[in-house]
């Protein structure tokens, strides 16, 4: 008997046909679109006309396959089980499978027990983020490899999530950046994604095995395999078949009649099980009345046919658009330009102009101002004469509607951008963390994936019965969502109404966090391109059960904004500075990188030449490589704080003394002057790791267990790492549930990944064994019995020591931390005073002692500073406010901190305001944001949040900050 | 006081709704409830309504079942079933360093967000950390709370082994639904709860269990270990044991007793590794021996049927501990977690799904960071760890845990021949 392997994934059927000597005798390879019972149905029949009237077994596999395998009662198999069947019995002896799908990552360790990783429930797709980066780039995926092999370099990208990397992808796009290298660096993400999400402290050697179909179809990512593992790996034949295959060969010996079966898979359709939203519309005419009511949004806005009148131009230079607004000083509209961005705003914009100017060559531009993304570049490039926030633009646009506009959201292609106005300015912004943002062109990809045309898509959502509810996550939980919907039998016209809905509740629950629809204001503008889309517009109303306005510019607010903002700041000539047809007709733009090397972040800077030798430098992340002349001094404790540290860090060694190495993360960025002097004082010498960097990072990521935990926490096995290449005798990293106790607190632990990250160090660090690695629990709360405690530990690894020596020790470490503590507090004091005396605004970075790090700060501080603030930190002003009664439960000696920077910055009536720095994936946080918020709100300030990860991309923080800045009237 | 007080008068006028935690331990805790006079009302509210109501007023990076949990009482309230003028709510709080100890707090705010923060919000906790004039918690009432736990721990522990093999489908289901009810019945009258009446009817439990008919027949043996909510919690988990049922799994899931000693034992351990409390220690130490009784109790009911599997002694518990981790981790399930798979290793439920909420901190160490330690020790354990979340889907839950079970099926054929050799070759 013949046996049929058929394998559902996420986007394609596999199947094959096996003869009865395990040979393959058919097979076939699909898109299902996510009509899987029909393709599916259709394979079957192809099988059964190829191999008329014969009886085969099949089985199935495929995560997409579960549902319809039980409901019909086929054999199912698992496909991981499936594709290592198959791997024993078609390529035996390979020690590690790397299998990419759809959506899927899979590593299979053969060798040494099986061991099975697989992407979790927040790690992004694989082949899907290939062809979402693709579709960012404007080329087909198989372009994009292409592309990869001319690379002559890559970029850093993040490789936790999709979301994050296109962050980082599309400022790399907006700022010019070589398309080969970020093709290149794209294919990297996807292996080191890969590496450091699914491996977690397995080395992966010996002879591997490529499987799945981006790693069939795109040779440079398998290039980029074999050179980050250092090995050549092998995609065999029938790469794609490989979990039919072993579903084939692990299937039971039942046949099946393929005529009937066929029949029976076309007629299922499961039960509509899934959980469903209420219909959009109900009716046409619900619908029309609907198009009317915002049709009549708009009768405020104007046009203009006067080429002659003095104009206003505004462009916004967006993440995956570009827009451009011509209009008179009345505001009325005269040219408008949306196109999306396919990789580089400059052409666009230079062709625009072009274009403009040669149709009304008596057009007078006296003012212009850009915004967005790409606006340095833009204001570079064609010496425009304002650069404006994104937030300012949009409200000033939003006003022309709606002069008492108090709420105003936009979703664009990549961000939710929402404000509260009160008092005429801009109040509270909320702009979306790294996790969910990419809603707009989510929708895009996601039409896209199923072949159709986004607003064709949108459409079919309007009437559906059913939306599918898909909860208020991250996009990459959503494309699991949508896989289990259409397993429960959802069709398109309901997960595209679904979709739309989800990207609203997103943006509601994930972004503004709104506990009730009353919160948002009365008089609701929305805006960008997403907007433009009726479902997602009638998903919001009805979300918030108000009535908004939907300007006819909506995809424009930001350009239009722009355009008015530079009507009331017009340059003093009279006359704008924009580039003229004469000198835009000789553009030129040039782009090289080069090697930044003025400190050691060592960033990768893309320097942009244009024709007048204007220059534009990008990937800075301090002002250092474009500052001009004269340098302005910082006020920056971050760096003072460094400073501080740096000291414990001369690492010097003496003949014939013990040393101990100490991993310089988390909590020792506070506790490095105690055990410091300690150890010191009782005789050893004191080797600290170095300054986390990237190559530190990757160097420790392979032996990271936990994904989702926060970055400073991944970052203590690069220092781990370190330390063991270190000749030291012992390597110290003690777990510590307490924390100091600064008495204002309920209590005063750790948060328990600081408090017992060494037991993780202790678990996955293979290479820790044989070497002298201390953990023990110590608390610093009771400094009578620490010395104890410390002693029964140095007498049980290196002996002869005495409480006596150890107490000496210790009351000294003590004085140390306290005096390095005081050192912190001191400084703050004198910036206080010196900002006051010279009426400099002071921002409190409120965060942790580990914030400090560069690597995780991604030079956030320095930005503060370059925006002419003093930065003080929250341990230098914590002890400046009594303990107090908190809203929440007050039990962490970190998070304490900030509320008593909070309840100072709210109580201090001078130029002092917060941002608090949030590590993404810091669970404490979701307590500590919301009540730092309403201290600092009690005060009558802008509380301000800037969340932080792996990745380098600054611009969501530039973007707070500068709103913040322009909330404060700077 | 800045909350709204739970008053002596409210005993009379007010429903306590509490979450629910633990299916069948929560129907008999509720009747010592009772029994003192407090109507309590265990939510049995699900579903989606009830993650949006989390989603809606719990931060939604907070921990999944906080969202759950919260989301219930939360539901409950505005779902007009009550008169929200007559309802406190009931919460645990472990006062731990975990996230969890602040669920009282942030179901207050969110009442308040919700213009009802007149709505009283009891904690039980250890700790003495939230008080209220109406709920003082006596030393009986608490010990009688236990043991209601203790029948839910046998209850539990007996139904989930026999299960599986009973010849006729609903025989254990029965059993188990006539011992609910004679022993709520009981409780609200105080009898069953002090005394020998219990040993009384724990051994009546595990005989009527041991009496059940059953077929032979070689099953998956695998262990529920986790984050005590999702570890439980059919909500939380998706409905992991029935679908474990679904796929012929013998499945055993650690009794609550263990997290309470483990919870008791961190004053212990706080005095021994950093000074703290001596007075702390006492009192653990006190209300662990009580605990140790209560444990002996359920061992000697079980004992005479060798055929049940019976849980560690809380000694031996620790020393399974100090094999996979250490002692002084104790946020959240601390080094319970790992001990239970120790366990469970040992007694040879050696495929072991490990519940984690997505954002559990205590996870982060006592879950994810721990398997490949464990899995040192025990080469022989096939561990799947399960994310929970609300917007994790079924789909991808459920083909990781079939992988789990397709390599326990082919260990299990791979032990079943090797035997088979040996007795060939005998």
């Amino acid at each position: 008997m013949k046996r049929i392997g058929l394998d559902v994934g996420s986007t394609t059927v596999k199947c094959v046909v096996l003869d009865e000597k395990q040979n393959i005798v058919w097979s076939a390879y699909r898109r299902h679109m996510s009509q899987i019972s029909l393709k599916t149905a259709e394979l079957i029949a192809q099988v059964s006309g190829a191999f008329r009237g014969e009886i085969m077994s099949l089985s199935v596999t495929g995560s997409a396959g579960m549902g319809m395998a039980s409901d019909l009662d086929i054999p199912f198999v698992q496909e991981v089980y499936a594709t290592r069947a198959a791997v024993n019995s078609l390529c035996p002896g390979t020690d590690t499978v790397i299998e990419l799908g759809g959506e899927d990552a899979k590593i299979l360790f053969l060798t040494d027990g099986l061991e099975v990783r697989m992407n979790g429930s927040c790690a992004g797709g694989t082949g899907a983020f290939i062809d979402q980066m693709a579709t960012l780039m404007n080329i087909t995926p198989t372009e994009l490899n292409d592309l990869a092999a001319r690379a002559e370099k890559t970029y850093t990208i993040a490789s936790r999530c999709g979301v994050f990397a296109k962050s980082d992808i599309q400022p790399l796009i907006n700022q010019g950046a070589r398309k080969p290298d970020i093709a290149a660096s794209i294919l990297y993400a996807v292996v080191n994604q890969t590496i450091g999400g699914l491996a977690q402290g397995r080395p992966i050697a010996g002879r591997v095995l490529y499987l799945g179909g981006p790693l069939t179809f795109f040779s440079q990512l398998r290039a980029a395999f074999d050179k980050t593992l250092g090995l050549e790996g092998l995609c065999p034949e029938n790469s794609l078949y490989f979990a039919a295959l072993g579903s084939a060969l692990c299937g039971q010996k039942s046949g099946f009649d393929l005529e009937r079966l066929q029949a029976r898979i076309k007629d299922y359709a499961s039960s509509e099980g899934y959980v469903s939203a209420p219909p959009l519309f109900k009716s046409e005419d619900d619908y029309n009345a609907f198009s009317m009511r915002h049709y009549h949004d708009s009768d405020s806005l104007g046009y203009t046919e006067d080429p002659a009148a003095p104009m206003l131009l505004g462009i916004d230079a967006g993440s995956t658009t570009v827009k451009a607004v011509v209009c008179d000083e009345a505001g009325r509209i005269f040219d408008t330009m949306y196109k999306p961005n396919s990789g580089n705003p400059v052409p666009m914009i230079r062709d625009y102009l072009t274009g403009l100017y040669s149709r009304y060559p008596e057009l007078n531009i006296v003012s212009s101002a850009v915004t967005g993304y790409g606006e340095d570049i833009i204001r570079n490039a064609f010496r425009v004469d304002n650069g404006i926030v994104e937030t300012v633009a949009h409200f000033t646009a939003a006003k022309k509607f709606r002069p008492d506009v108090d709420f105003i959201i936009d979703i664009g292609g990549q961000d939710i951008k929402c404000f509260k106005i009160r008092n005429n300015a801009i109040d509270n912004i909320f702009l979306n963390e790294a996790c969910s943002s990419g809603c707009g062109s989510f929708l895009q990809t996601f039409a896209g994936a199923l072949g159709y045309d986004i607003k064709d898509f949108a459409r079919l959502g309007f009437f559906a019965k059913k939306p599918v509810d898909l909860g208020s996550r991250c996009t990459v939980f959503m494309n699991s969502s949508v896989k289990q919907a259409q397993k429960d039998g959802a069709t398109v016209d309901c997960i595209s109404a679904g979709l739309s809905i989800s990207v609203v509740k997103n943006a509601l629950y994930k972004v503004i966090r709104c506990a009730s629809a009353a919160e948002l204001g009365d008089h609701i503008v929305v805006q960008g391109g997403t907007f433009m889309n009726d479902a997602v517009l009638r998903a919001f109303e009805l979300e918030v059960g108000k009535d908004v306005i939907r300007p006819r510019l909506a995809g424009m607010m930001g350009a239009y904004g722009a355009a008015l903002y530079a009507g009331e700041h017009r340059p003093d000539s009279g006359k704008s500075s924009v580039l003229t047809p004469e000198e835009l007709g000789q553009f030129t733009h040039s782009v090289r990188t080069v090697n930044c090397g003025g400190c050691g972040n060592n960033c990768q800077l893309t320097v942009n030449t244009f024709s007048g030798g204007r220059r534009f430098i990008a990937g800075n992340r301090c002002d250092k490589p474009v500052r001009t002349a004269r340098a302005r001094e910082e006020y920056n404790m971050y760096a003072f704080k460094t400073q501080l540290l740096e000291a414990y860090r001369k690492n010097e060694r003496h003949e014939g003394r013990r040393s101990v190495g100490i991993p310089m993360c988390l909590n020792m960025y506070e506790l490095l002057p105690f055990w410091h002097r300690l150890f010191t004082e009782l005789g050893f010498d004191v080797i600290v790791s170095p300054p986390s960097d990237r190559k530190l990072f990757i160097s420790g990521q392979h032996t990271i267990p936990s994904d989702t935990v926060c970055f400073p926490a991944k970052l203590a096995h690069g220092h781990i790492e370190h330390l063991l290449r270190e000749n030291v005798d012992a390597i110290f990293y003690p777990c510590m549930s307490y924390n100091v106790d600064e008495g204002r607190g309920d209590n005063h632990f750790n948060c328990p990944v600081v408090a017992y990250y060494p037991e993780v160090i202790r678990c996955n660090v293979g290479e820790l064994k044989g070497r002298r690695f201390i953990y023990d629990f110590f608390g610093l709360h009771n400094p009578d019995y620490f010395p104890k405690r410390f002693l029964e530990m140095l007498n049980r690894e290196f002996g002869g020591f005495t409480l006596k020596e150890v107490r000496r020790a210790s009351r000294l470490a003590y004085e140390e931390y306290n005096g390095h503590m005081a050192k912190i507090r001191e400084k703050a004091r004198e910036y206080m005073d010196l900002a006051k005396e010279k009426g400099l605004p002071v921002i409190v970075l409120v965060g942790r002692p580990y914030h400090v790090d560069p690597e995780v700060n991604h030079g956030i501080d320095k930005l503060i500073c370059s925006l002419g603030c003093v930065l003080v930190t929250e341990d230098g002003v914590n002890l400046n406010t009594p303990r107090f009664r908190t809203g929440v439960l007050n039990q962490w000696t970190y998070h304490a901190r900030l509320y008593n920077a909070a309840k100072y910055v709210a109580q201090t009536e001078d130029d002092v305001n917060l941002v608090q720095l949030v590590s993404f994936g810091c669970g404490v946080d979701a307590v500590t944001t919301d009540e730092t918020r309403s201290i600092v709100e009690s005060g009558g300030k802008i509380y301000t949040q800037i969340k932080i990860d792996e990745v380098t991309n600054t611009g969501a923080a530039k973007i707070r900050l500068r709103s913040l800045m322009a909330a404060l009237g700077k | 006081m800045d909350y709204a007080e739970f008053t002596p008068e409210m005993k009379k006028t007010h429903t306590i709704l509490a979450p629910d935690i633990f299916p069948i331990h929560m129907k008999l805790l509720q009747k010592v409830f009772h029994q003192y006079g407090f109507n309590m009302e265990v939510m049995r509210r699900a579903g989606k309504p009830v993650l949006d109501t989390g989603l809606k007023y719990i931060h939604n990076d907070m921990c999944y079942p906080a969202i759950c949990t919260c989301g219930q009482l939360l539901d409950a309230v505005q779902s007009g079933d009550y008169d929200p003028r007559r309802v406190a709510l009931i919460h645990f709080q472990t006062g731990g360093g975990c996230r969890a100890s602040n669920y009282i707090k942030l179901l207050r705010k969110a009442l308040k967000n919700m213009g009802m923060d007149y709505i009283p919000v009891i904690s039980i906790n250890f700790m003495g950390m939230e008080k209220h004039s109406g709920f003082n918690i006596t030393v009986p009432m608490v010990y009688k709370a236990f043991i209601s736990l203790l029948y839910g721990d046998l209850l539990m522990l007996l139904y989930n082994q026999v299960r599986p093999y009973e010849a006729v489908t609903g025989t254990c289901d029965a059993v188990l639904e006539k011992w609910v009810r004679d022993l709520t019945d009981g409780f609200v009258k105080n009898q069953g709860l002090i005394g020998k009446a219990v040993q009384r009817n724990m051994d009546a439990i595990a005989a009527d269990f041991h009496n059940v008919e059953r077929v032979e027949k070689k099953l998956i043996k695998a262990g529920i270990v986790g984050e005590i909510y999702v570890k439980y919690a059919p909500f939380g988990n998706n409905g992991l044991e029935a679908f474990l049922r679904s796929q012929d799994v013998e499945y055993m899931v650690p009794g609550v007793l263990g997290f309470f000693q483990y919870s008791l034992y961190s004053p212990v351990m706080d005095n021994r590794l950093y000074g703290d409390s001596p007075q702390k220690a006492m009192v653990s130490k006190i209300a662990m021996r009580a605990m140790k009784h209560m444990e002996g109790m359920l061992l000697k009911a079980v004992a005479p049927y060798p055929e049940f599997t019976a849980p560690s002694r809380f000694e031996e518990f620790l020393k399974l501990a100090e094999k996979v981790t250490d002692l002084g981790v104790k946020m959240g399930e601390g080094w319970c977690l790992p001990a239970e798979m120790a366990e469970l290793i040992e007694k040879g439920y050696e495929n072991i799904v490990c519940t984690q909420p997505f954002g559990c901190l205590p996870n982060h160490i006592v879950g994810k960071g721990v398997v490949r330690h464990v899995k040192e020790v025990y080469p022989q354990a096939n561990i799947c760890q399960v994310d929970y979340d609300p917007g994790a889907s079924r789909v991808n839950q459920e083909n990781r845990i079939k992988l789990m079970l397709a390599v326990a099926r082919e260990n299990m054929e791979a032990k079943a021949a090797s035997s088979e050799r040996e007795t060939v070759t005998a």
